[in-house]
């Protein structure tokens, strides 16, 4: 008998407006242990938003985020301080966090991250690629069961994204739950188990990334790739 | 410890930061340096150029005695700081350069002319009008010098007459043109007259004459006494009770540095304040921090605490240097520790305010200079200055900002002038309004 892998992340009814102008609208969706959770959508459809508020930094004006523990929070832009050296922040933060071994954890983190020849080396001095592995490495200091990333993959280059998402592969595999935001659908094709498709603050699709593809295909016709199927679920939807 | 853990890390960051560093110590320095300077040209009195062309020994004679005119003497120390020069053309030249403010000339004649007692003399003023500010500081130095001189000369000249007087009520002797002489006086005249009255029958005609002689014999001996008393009070018509309502008096050189000592003070802990905290933005690690390990007033208590470390020290040391120039009493050193402490917790609170306002390093600098300047200068206009609504409104808006309680708060420990309580409370009433102010300016901040 299959028992589902249980739910270690679940939002539901979440609203958040600014203003006029509402930037999530009845948005649910839930994540299970050692999955990953693509939120696809265009710029400004609120995906930074549900993250922001599933990382527990902006409050929803309504609906409810139940988590295990605390997720371990990645922005997208680098959240590091450039005057100070990879171990550094990780010392710091690993501090503010009480971890109990602090120099265990920096250490572990530098080796996972691959970063431990550069470890002495100010942040102003590492390129793009290896701040954003100190960025995720801050992220997942503590153990967190669920990583919440906001758009990991925007400032890597290929080669810097593929490592990228083999290092999360492995957490992954680990028991580790990804949730992240992407306008890159490939992205998702290959590294989604399931994701939620949001514009203009609606959550459009919740489902794998397949099922998308199956969804706007012509009847007889093989399924599309993934972005040409998203960009016509956008056109059928409206948006 | 979070907070410990916080500021080691903004300390390390600014000692990684050369440029800020550097600038952090080099403000203050060069401020107290700047200061001493202008301090150190002397008093604060102006400096002004007397060429005295009065022959050397030619002395003033009023009658009672030579006068010590104190035009270029110790009595003008009291308004201006003069300096001798021996010619008019080293006097010119020096005012051309700026190193005095301006001139005085006496000229030879002076004294003739004063003791004639008809003609009177005329001094000659020589003054850069380049500066009108400091054309106006010499007109009022001077005339202030001259007054006094005018009363002295007033003053000897009214002894002579009073002196004159009391020859003619009393008598006494007398050198006129190196002859002397006795005068025998009213009151002696009038006693004589009695006498011969006296010894004239009644009735007699001689006698009724004599009458009318003691009878005006009485009445300028009365009116003579009377005209020394008038006579002092022509010669000093109106005098001056200073009555202090407002304020204690301290030395300027005292005011000077505590202005400096809050200006630097002001600039170093607000710009510090609003930069680490608009720091946390641009790095982008508010949000990280904010969502779990540290709490948003935790944040703001230590951008505070920062700023008062960074800034302690640094108006201190430049406190001693401008404590090298300016009048100070060291045995206050604690009260002069906590008058800084307390007005750096206003301006780090002004300071977070700032930066959660700015949100960037850069715009929080620029808000924090915009902002800064035109506050101490509105403290700094004396009432008087302006007309009273202006005053008014100069002196409401100094109430909300710390600079004008730190100038007093600085007043009171450099200097005993005033209570430093009223200037303290007024500063940590600030600092909680500040940093109730800025925690409610950081709630969507990151």
């Amino acid at each position: 008998m299959h028992v589902p892998p249980p739910v270690v992340l679940a939002a539901e009814g979440l609203r958040k407006s600014y203003g006029a102008r509402a930037a999530l609208k009845d948005v649910s969706l839930e994540a299970t242990t050692g999955e990953r959770v693509a939120c696809v959508g265009p710029n400004g459809a609120g995906k930074t938003t549900l993250l922001t508020i599933l990382a527990g930094i902006q409050a929803p004006d309504a609906g409810t985020v139940r988590a295990e523990g605390r997720a371990g929070w990645v922005p997208q832009t680098p959240a590091v301080y450039d005057k100070l050296t990879a171990a550094e922040n990780l010392r710091l933060f690993a501090k503010l966090e009480r971890i109990a071994d602090v120099e265990a954890s920096v250490t572990r983190m530098l080796d996972q991250t691959g970063l431990r020849e550069r470890a002495q080396d100010q942040v102003a001095q590492l390129s793009g690629g290896n701040r954003q592995r100190l960025n995720v490495a801050i992220g997942l200091l503590s153990s967190p069961p669920v990583l919440l990333m906001d758009e990991p993959s925007a400032a890597l280059d290929p080669r810097q994204r593929e490592r990228l998402w083999e290092y999360l592969g492995g957490l992954t595999a680990d028991g580790t739950t990804v949730v992240y935001a992407t306008h890159t659908l490939s992205e998702a094709e290959r590294h989604a188990d399931r994701m939620l498709v949001l514009a203009d603050g609606e959550a459009l699709f919740w489902g794998a990334p397949n099922e998308l593809q199956e969804r706007v295909a012509s009847p007889g016709d093989a399924p599309g790739d993934l972005e040409s199927a998203f960009v016509e679920f956008l056109r059928q939807e409206g948006h | 410890m979070k907070v410990r853990t916080l500021l080691a890390k903004d300390l390390r960051i600014l000692k990684r930061s050369p440029l800020l560093l550097g600038l952090l110590v080099l403000y203050p320095l060069v401020v107290a340096l700047l200061i001493g300077l202008a301090l150190g040209r002397g008093s604060d009195k102006p400096r002004v150029a007397i060429v005295n062309e009065v022959p050397r020994g030619q002395s003033l004679d009023v009658g009672t005695g030579t006068l010590r005119l104190g035009i270029s003497g110790d009595q003008v120390r009291d308004h201006i700081d003069p300096v001798r020069v021996a010619t008019r053309a080293e006097a010119e030249r020096r005012v051309r350069d700026g190193d005095v403010l301006g001139a005085l000339i006496i000229p030879e004649d002076t004294f003739r002319k004063i003791e004639s007692r008809v003609e009177q003399p005329r001094l000659e003023v020589i003054v850069s009008e380049e500066d009108p500010v400091k054309a106006r500081l010499v007109d009022d130095a001077i005339a202030a010098a001259l007054s006094e001189a005018n009363r002295q000369v007033a003053r000897a000249l009214t002894r002579a007459n009073v002196r004159y007087l009391d020859l003619l009520l009393n008598g006494g002797n007398v050198t006129v043109f190196g002859e002397r002489f006795n005068v025998l006086g009213l009151r002696r005249i009038g006693e004589s007259v009695e006498a011969a009255r006296r010894r004239l029958p009644r009735g007699s005609p001689e006698r009724s004459g004599l009458d009318r002689v003691v009878r005006f014999t009485r009445i300028a001996q009365a009116n003579f006494g009377l005209s020394s008393q008038v006579l002092t009070a022509l010669s000093e018509p109106i005098r001056v009770d200073k009555q202090v309502v407002s304020g204690a008096r301290v030395p300027l050189t005292t005011f000077a540095a505590a202005v400096a000592v809050a200006v630097s003070l002001m600039f170093v802990t607000v710009l510090l304040a609003s930069g680490a905290l608009a720091l946390e933005r641009d790095q982008n690690t508010f949000g990280r921090l904010v969502r779990g390990p540290v709490s948003r007033t935790t944040l703001l208590a230590e951008k505070g605490l920062f700023a008062l470390v960074g800034a302690l020290p640094v108006t201190l040391l430049m406190l001693l240097a401008v404590a090298t120039f300016a009048t100070v009493e060291w045995d206050r050193f604690h009260l002069w520790v906590a008058a800084i402490a307390v007005a750096a917790m206003a301006f780090a609170a002004m300071g977070t305010l700032i930066g959660a306002l700015a949100r960037e390093v850069q715009a929080a600098s620029l808000l924090a200079f915009t902002l800064l300047l035109p506050v101490a200068f509105l403290a700094l206009v004396p009432s008087g200055a302006v007309s009273p609504v202006v005053h008014d409104i100069t002196q409401a808006v100094s109430f909300v900002f710390p600079f004008d309680a730190t100038v007093d708060a600085m007043r009171s420990a450099l200097y005993s002038s005033g209570s430093l309580g009223g200037p303290l409370l007024h500063l940590s009433a600030l600092a909680v309004g500040f940093g109730v102010a800025s925690r409610v300016a950081i709630r969507g901040f990151g």
